[in-house]
């Protein structure tokens, strides 16, 4: 438990913080833009990293391994915005009846095996913890267009549109927006991001897991959270859309750093799961004590 | 312009709180007509108005807008042809977007949204200057967030995104019911600049006499999902408070402090 062993844990938490942080843009977008809370994502993070990892045991290229895993994820995504939309049922059970069934999707994708290696020595990948600096390079330019993406649509006409939709719903329809179909992309495009943070996860660990994406949404709250407190402490509010989605990246890689400490510090590892939690919820609960509550 | 044909309405058909809000109504508005419409709660004015804006959908009865049959089509489908500014100044406008992204979308009110800019420059003018037109002081916060606006201000603004692209129809439904009657005047007065100037055929629910009497050129007064009274032109015009108050009360209208006073 020395301290030393700490910084040399930190590089690979810094990756991974950064891959969790990708994953955290797309529930960015369905939890922050459209408000809803999706449950999806669990599912399809492990969606992702099935696709990829079985693509890449097949000798396809990795980056477009990940494209597939992010069509993917979308496909995921739009199930669960036509069963909210189309069958009325509420978003967050509309998530978590998509995940479930993601749970024998997912198992058909990786051939009924509940682990799937992908050893980076026999297979070519595009990130791996044996090369973290590449990996971090990699992940954060990956971080970095889609930042631009992101931001490049949510100024579009149809980008402004699905946030007029999470912001106003009744505003939205008087000025002709088809809410149902604003929300479905919204639900695809998040739930894309999130399979394409898990093709990367897959990769960065050489394996994809049938559980690998259990918890995520809490992962992704955490990072969102952990952003915006500290964006909001530097920039006050108004800090315009990049820095936000910037700031779940960081977000991403602080959630994960922490996590890096309590693994240090040598608690159980059965109960990292509850210490997540645990963190989640502090900084959940923190801006509704902050002084002036909120709006 | 407008025209319905026996709309008929019933909420929470088959339990004991059923209610026939809508039975049998038919109507026509001429273009350009201000229509002011009235009557106690319950009367059916905005479930009028709500079925004619496609909130729901009907239980009989058909709507026509400019002679085109629009009773199928969803809300959203409708707002192609429809302005609208809502009781409640925090309905009309996202609160967390910007003035001049707010505008933006009531200016693609109707047209496919693709991936072309949400805002450009031309139109960032073209806001300054109806904004200023507009006389809220506003065109110098093109970017602050609607939020921040006043109640006041955010219907003013509502009523700018109504009219921003030319409405077939704007649908007022108390607009000013929740602001101070100072504001409320205010509001009132800029409405009935922007209807008259741009000839905007219009249908305003009220529930002040006084303002129905005032404005437009046609009033309409309903009463247990019925219209009971439809005057316009120089009747209209010759029209008294008093006058209107008693009809009011020989059709079995419950008149309401509100109605009367303010």
């Amino acid at each position: 438990m020395s301290f030393a062993n700490l910084l040399t844990r930190i590089p690979g938490g810094v990756a991974q913080g950064i891959i969790w942080g990708i994953m955290s843009l797309g529930v960015y977008i369905t939890f922050r833009v459209l408000k809803e809370s999706d449950l999806t994502v669990d599912g399809s993070f492990t969606t992702g990293g099935a696709v990829a990892v079985m693509m890449i045991t097949s000798g396809i290229n990795p980056i477009i391994s990940l494209i597939v895993a992010f069509i993917a994820g979308i496909l995921t995504g739009i199930c669960t915005g036509l069963i909210h939309t189309k069958l009325k049922i509420p978003a967050i059970l509309s998530g978590i009846l998509v995940q479930f069934r993601l749970y024998s999707v997912n198992l058909h994708i990786m051939g009924m095996a509940a682990n799937i290696s992908c050893n980076p020595s026999k297979f070519n990948v595009l990130i791996t913890m044996r090369k973290i600096p590449l990996t971090i390079i990699i992940s954060l330019v990956i971080a970095i267009l889609l930042i631009g993406i992101l931001y490049w649509y949510f100024g579009t006409e149809q980008g402004s549109a699905i946030r007029a939709t999470g912001n106003n719903n009744k505003m939205a329809l008087a000025q002709g927006i088809n809410i149902n179909n604003m929300k479905v992309i919204g639900f695809g495009l998040g739930n894309g991001l999130v399979a394409l943070a898990g093709g990367l996860m897959a990769q960065f660990q050489g394996f994809a897991d049938i559980n690998m994406g259990r918890g995520a949404i809490v992962i992704g709250l955490a990072a969102i959270i952990i952003g915006e407190v500290i964006s909001e402490a530097i920039f006050k509010k108004g800090c315009s859309f990049y820095i936000r989605l910037s700031a779940v990246i960081l977000g991403g890689i602080i959630y994960y750093l922490i996590l890096v400490v309590i693994l240090w510090l040598n608690i159980d590892s059965s109960d990292l799961k509850l210490a997540t939690a645990i963190i989640v919820m502090i900084c959940l609960a923190i801006p509704n004590f902050k002084k002036g509550g909120t709006k | 312009m407008l025209k319905v044909v026996n709309l008929k309405k019933t909420f929470d058909k088959g339990l004991v709180t059923e209610k026939e809000v809508l039975k049998g109504i038919s109507l026509e508005l001429k273009e350009g007509d201000f229509v002011t419409v009235i009557g106690s709660n319950g009367a059916g004015k905005s479930t009028l108005l709500n079925s004619i804006a496609g909130t729901f959908s009907l239980d009989e009865g058909q709507i026509f807008i400019n002679d085109k049959d629009v009773t199928n089509l969803k809300e959203f489908q409708r707002a192609k042809y429809i302005g609208r500014v809502f009781q409640d100044p925090l309905t009309g406008t996202a609160a967390d977007m910007w003035i001049e992204e707010n505008l933006a979308l009531a200016n693609r009110r109707g047209n496919k949204r693709g991936l072309k800019p949400g805002i450009t420059n031309e139109e960032r003018k073209k806001y300054f200057e109806v904004l200023k037109g507009f006389d809220l002081s506003l065109e110098n916060r093109m970017t602050t967030k609607v939020g921040l606006l006043s109640g006041g201000q955010r219907q003013a603004l509502t009523l700018l995104m109504a009219t921003l692209h030319k409405p077939q129809i704007l649908l007022l439904d108390e607009h000013t019911a929740a602001l101070d009657p100072k504001t409320a005047t205010k509001v009132l007065e800029l409405t009935n600049k922007v209807v008259t100037e741009n000839h905007l055929t219009t249908f305003m629910v009220t529930h002040n006499m006084k303002d129905a009497l005032k404005y437009g050129n046609r009033l309409i007064m309903m009463n247990g999902g019925k219209i009971i009274l439809d005057v316009s032109g120089k009747d209209k015009e010759k029209l008294e408070f008093n006058d209107l108050l008693k009809m009011f009360d020989e059709a079995g209208g419950v008149v309401n402090d509100n109605m009367i006073l303010s």
